[in-house]
């Protein structure tokens, strides 16, 4: 069967307009479905005829899964239909939460953040470009990692997390996301159930066909950000070829809550490094009681990075890494 | 001359459907009955067909026909193109088309097509190719031998063995010359420098693709498609049809970028134009963002060594060169141009040029906006800063001391140019951009910031002569210009016709351009590439204006009495000088013209025109008052323009990020024809050079030969927020005194400029080491600040 690209095949598709109706649709199509929000990750397999869903149930019409609004506990909630855009742009987003704000504010470009969700950001597919290909690699159910050889181009791909597949995290929220210690309310035909971010992501050891843990039919509704980070010092930094459009090299996330020029709690997260956002634990514990400065930052860098691994194109990640944890202590505001 | 419309601003006649959405590129056009296309493209980077089964597409319902290679009258053979190819050369190569009612159809019948292909050997990176055993691109060979004729080039292994890893292998080259004697120029120098560079191959990603439409009605072939020259594209159209050029009307209004790889349309335009005449019914093939990647041309890259002297007082008195070129599967010609353009910048005493130019099996290769001369630019520029270091010269002085005159010379042959207003163009630079003041800021460290100043020169070819123009004035006495050349987006259909107002003493809203379409009678034209328009078609119009202002005094005297020396021609009236009333104005002319015939109206013409212009001229007979011109002016050596840019960058050196602060051009292009668009073309490939040192890639994987850039997002030209807001501009603006108008082209010269700007800062900020490649991401840049493995071999390609 010869190869076509850039087309997209015929498919159903159903629109609800209820969370209810949306989980139903979902449930009822298992893995021959496919759950539509913005569509910036969906079409690209689309057009490519790799992904072929024989359902899409386009989430567009669910009114309840946009908006941001107050948490119960204080936080604030946010549909995961709520657009980049509208992240970016919220006044209590940028207020309380600025590390987000910042994040979703360097997602690609306008045009695609108008039209891309925050759920979408967070659950998109890997970019690794073999796998994109369509080539049959283990993510792809195959029992090969065409990107890791002494000959692949890899310079995109992971240095640590790695598991049989190479390929990372695009995402830019998800990284905030982790580091403001969000919680992630999943719908499904069974109630809803609360993941917080830093185990929603999942590595290839856990599953290598997925990057949640959301499977056929669980859909992410909701995003809580809770109130003990409102506030904290934070820094986001994107690393990236160009500054429209593009993924992120390596991507740093922080929230710091400094007392008395001596750093009381902190949550590190990198991202693009591995296949799911990288929350630093050994770093946050031990700059604990330190000053927020240079030397704290270069020590959490060197803590880091220990244990790499770079494949034959990446090993700049490990200086580009240590330099981004060493900024996202010592540039936190 | 009248100077009422030249280097003043105006918006050209195809702007506000641009703007508004209005304008029809060749996939908006629909005709009745129309079906559409889909392509087959090879999964292999090289391989043979064996076997097609096309049953199970054909049995399904909406299917039309397909199209393989043997059915086209231009076939693929040897190193000549076909659209279509039962031996593909490079993954994505077209195979077969099939037709359908609808794209959805059509992909899915492509789909249940089986080929069974036969792998052949395959080669991405000319060294490889030149190894003793190493793969060839084609089974005949790896070098073109002439003729179409292949021929087999490999180096003995002590040539590698010699070079080691850090340096590029030279062995035997098949293209060599010396000007001087480059041993004697090194004994001669004071400082001598040298560096192995690599410059990238990349792909065009024009934002239109180049879709294509074709039908039949009565045995004429009607083709929309996107182009950068219109009339010079019939003739190629015609062959790929297999019919003659008066066969052939070709329609092609705009064109949603070219930069050199839709010169005369493209090979592809086969597929709809024959498979619409095989099934009887308008055929549209939209190429998509994957395809163009395929096939819609690449610049050639060059693995490359270069090695400079100069004396104490800055002077170059030698420059050895060596380039090797990754041609793709049928050929390129940058390798020519490269060490010509060198001398354009340097003039050295002394220099050696060889050079060896390697088929690979990776997308074909074109022209693309200063192809040879943007990359040799961008590689050499580094070392001119290098060298002045250690000189301790001026940056832009030793610029300003090798740079031509006009008493300067081009290439092997040193033939002399038209005008050379290059230290000016530097001189108008240092200003513009502060260079005195900003180089104080080179080196200069704000947190993890570094400032570096670099700038780079940068000549190209900008002009042609002998065309013609064709000039009409109608009954309702307006002026038309007829434009054989194409709309890339350039401007150029209104600039070029400009002298033929200004020749007139004719407002700008009175003159009318007729282009983009074959059926409207369009002279002989220079192909729209190369530059070449601006300097070509302002003479030929030139030309034709003067012819017109000839015949309308002929005509004035004529009908009204008097010689025609006594008559003057201004504001759309020829009149007898000192008495406005006494003459008529252009509709009446027009009127008489027509009733007169002869030559007044398109029934005789001289005899020199070419036969495009003939045949037009005979088709708009006795219309109005015709006046068909060719251009007959002098030309005096060759027509060069310089660019000069300079940039202002901050290097991360924790990130290996870089950003542009500031950015500054200037050129000598002669006259100035439209400042407006002028600084737009020139800011334009100035960023287009900067993408391509900087970010924009062309990625391919060794092991399979296939490229993973095919997006815009994986190939990631540069955007808007990569270049600083304001670029300046500036023009010398000194007429070139061989063409009449004085204005020469500017397309090609600002993308070397931009890119060698662009690497000479980035080199600056790292205290003047150059990494002496491209693209030179962050990544590559880190990894040598922290003292890191080099992410790539020295010599790789497609990184």
């Amino acid at each position: 069967m010869a190869v076509m690209r850039d087309m997209i095949p015929p498919f159903e598709l159903y629109q609800p307009t209820e969370v209810d109706d949306a989980v139903r649709l979902m449930r009822q199509h298992g893995d021959k479905g496919w759950v539509l929000a913005g569509g910036l990750d969906t079409f690209d397999w689309f057009k490519d005829r790799i992904k072929r869903p024989e359902a899409v149930i386009d989430l567009v019409g669910v009114e309840e899964l946009r908006g941001i609004s107050d948490g119960a506990d204080g936080g604030l909630d946010i549909g995961a239909m709520t657009s980049l855009t509208d992240v970016a742009e919220n006044a209590d987003v940028m207020n309380r939460y600025p590390l987000l704000a910042e994040a979703a504010g360097l997602v690609a470009t306008p045009q695609i953040r108008n039209q891309g969700t925050l759920g979408g950001n967070i659950v998109q597919d890997t970019r690794c470009w073999y796998y994109r290909s369509g080539w049959p690699c283990y993510r792809a159910g195959g029992n090969v990692c065409y990107a890791a050889t002494s000959q692949s181009m890899n310079r995109e791909h992971c240095i640590m997390g790695a598991s049989r597949c190479v390929a990372v995290s695009p995402s830019d929220t998800a990284p905030a996301l982790v580091a403001l210690d969000a919680e992630m309310v999943v719908a499904s035909t069974s109630g809803e159930r609360t993941w917080a971010a830093a185990d929603f992501f999942i590595g290839p050891d856990i599953d290598i066909e997925r990057m949640t843990v959301l499977k056929p039919g669980d859909l992410l509704a909701r995003i809580v950000l809770p109130a003990p980070w409102e506030g904290a010092r934070w820094y986001f930094e994107k690393i990236r070829d160009r500054k429209a459009w593009d993924f992120s090299l390596v991507s740093v996330a922080s929230s710091l809550r400094v007392e008395a020029g001596m750093i009381q709690d902190a949550r590190i997260v990198v991202n693009s490094v591995a296949p799911y956002p990288v929350r630093l634990r050994a770093v946050e514990s031990a700059i604990r009681g330190r000053a927020p400065s240079e030397e704290t930052g270069q020590m959490a860098g060197e803590i880091a990075v220990e244990g790499a691994r770079t494949l034959r194109h990446n090993d700049y990640k490990v200086a580009l890494m240590r330099n981004l944890v060493k900024r996202s202590i010592r540039d936190a505001a | 001359m009248a100077e009422n419309v030249i280097g003043t601003d105006i918006s050209p006649p195809d702007l506000r459907a641009k703007i508004t959405g209005r304008a029809r590129y060749a996939e908006d056009f629909r005709a009745e009955g129309m079906v559409f296309a889909k392509l087959l493209l090879s999964p292999m980077p090289h391989a043979r067909v064996r076997s097609v089964d096309t049953s199970a597409a054909e049995a399904m319902e909406g299917v039309l026909g397909i199209l393989r290679a043997d059915e086209l009258p231009v076939q693929s053979e040897g190193l000549r193109e076909g659209a279509l190819t039962d031996e593909p050369k490079y993954e994505g190569e077209p195979v077969l088309a099939v037709a359908a009612v609808d794209e959805t159809t059509a992909a899915a019948a492509v789909e249940a097509i089986r080929v069974d292909f036969e792998q052949l050997p395959f080669v991405l990176d000319p060294l490889e190719s030149l190894r003793e055993g190493g793969p060839d691109a084609h089974v005949g060979g790896n070098i073109s031998a002439g003729r179409g004729e292949f021929g087999s080039l490999k180096w003995p292994a002590s040539v590698f063995e010699e070079a080691g890893a850090e340096k590029l292998p030279m062995g035997e080259a098949p293209a060599e010359w010396t000007i001087g004697d480059i041993e004697a120029g090194f004994d001669e120098a004071d400082v001598v420098v040298e560096e192995t560079i690599v410059h990238q191959s990349v792909t065009h990603h024009p934002m239109e693709p180049r879709s294509c439409m074709a039908y039949w009605q009565n045995g004429k072939l009607f083709l929309h498609g996107s182009t950068q020259s219109t009339e010079r594209t019939r003739g190629g159209v015609a062959r790929m049809a297999g019919v003659e050029p008066d066969d052939v009307v070709f329609i092609g209004e705009y064109c949603g970028g070219g930069f050199g790889s839709k010169i005369s349309g493209s090979p592809i335009m086969a597929v709809p134009a024959v498979l619409s005449r095989k099934i009887g019914r308008p055929v549209m093939l939209r190429i998509t963002r994957y395809e163009e990647n395929y096939i819609g041309r690449a610049r050639a890259g060059f693995q490359g060594w270069a090695k400079m002297g100069f004396r104490a007082d800055g002077r170059m008195t030698a420059l050895d060169l060596y380039l090797v070129q990754d041609s793709g599967p049928f050929g390129a010609s940058d390798l020519f141009t490269a060490g010509t353009v060198a001398t354009a910048s340097y003039q050295p005493e002394n220099m050696r040029f060889r050079g060896v130019a390697i088929l690979t099996n990776t997308p074909p290769r074109s022209a693309q906006r200063a192809p040879g001369g943007a990359q040799i630019v961008a590689m050499l520029e580094p070392l001119v800063d290098k060298a002045a270091r250690e000189l301790d010269v001026d940056r832009l002085e030793i610029r300003k001391i090798n740079a031509p005159g006009h008493d300067g010379w081009l290439g092997p042959q040193q033939g002399p140019f038209t005008s050379a207003y290059v230290r000016e163009a530097l001189d108008l630079g240092g200003e513009l951009f502060n260079w005195e003041e900003k180089k104080q800021l080179s080196g200069q460290r704000n947190g993890t910031k570094v400032t570096g100043v670099g700038m780079g020169l940068s000549p190209f070819t900008a002009g042609s002569a002998g065309r013609d123009g064709l000039l009409v004035i109608r009954p309702d006495g307006k002026l038309y210009v007829h434009q054989g050349i194409g709309n890339l987006g350039t401007h150029s259909i209104a600039d070029t016709a400009r002298p033929a107002a200004d020749v007139l003493d004719l407002s700008w809203d009175q003159v009318v351009i007729v282009w983009g379409d074959t059926s409207k009678h369009l002279p002989f034209s220079t192909v729209q590439a190369g530059s070449q328009t601006t300097h070509a078609h302002t003479r030929a119009n030139h030309a034709a204006g003067t012819a017109m202002l000839g015949l309308l005094q002929e005509l004035a005297a004529r009908e009204l009495g008097g010689s025609p020396t006594d008559y003057r021609v201004a504001d759309g009236r020829v009149f007898r000088a000192g008495n406005r009333a006494a003459g008529m104005n252009f509709a009446e002319a027009a009127r008489r013209a027509i009733a007169a015939g002869g030559k007044f109206s398109g029934g005789v013409v001289p005899e020199d025109l070419n036969d495009a212009t003939k045949a037009a001229v005979a088709g708009l007979a006795g219309e109005g008052l015709i006046a068909a011109a060719r251009d007959n002016y002098s030309r005096g050596g060759s027509v060069y323009t310089w660019v000069a840019t300079f940039a202002q960058i901050e290097l991360d050196v924790e990130t290996g990020e870089v950003e542009i602060i500031d950015l500054a051009s200037t050129t000598d292009c002669g006259t100035v024809m439209h400042p407006r668009s002028l600084a737009a073309q020139t800011n334009g490939g100035v960023f287009q050079g900067i993408g391509m040192a900087k970010g924009q890639r062309w990625v391919f994987d060794p092991k399979w030969g296939i490229p993973f850039t095919k997006r815009f997002y994986t190939a990631r030209p540069p955007g808007i927020l990569d270049v600083p807001l304001s670029p300046r501009f500036a023009a010398v603006d000194e007429p070139d005194p061989h063409t009449p108008v004085g204005a020469k082209g500017i397309g090609e010269p600002p993308v070397g400029a931009g890119e060698a700007a662009y690497v000479c800062a980035v080199a600056d900020a790292m205290g003047g080491l150059c990494l002496c490649r491209t693209p030179l991401t962050a990544d590559m840049i880190l990894a040598e600040l922290e003292g890191r493995p080099r992410p790539y071999g020295l010599l790789e390609t497609h990184v």
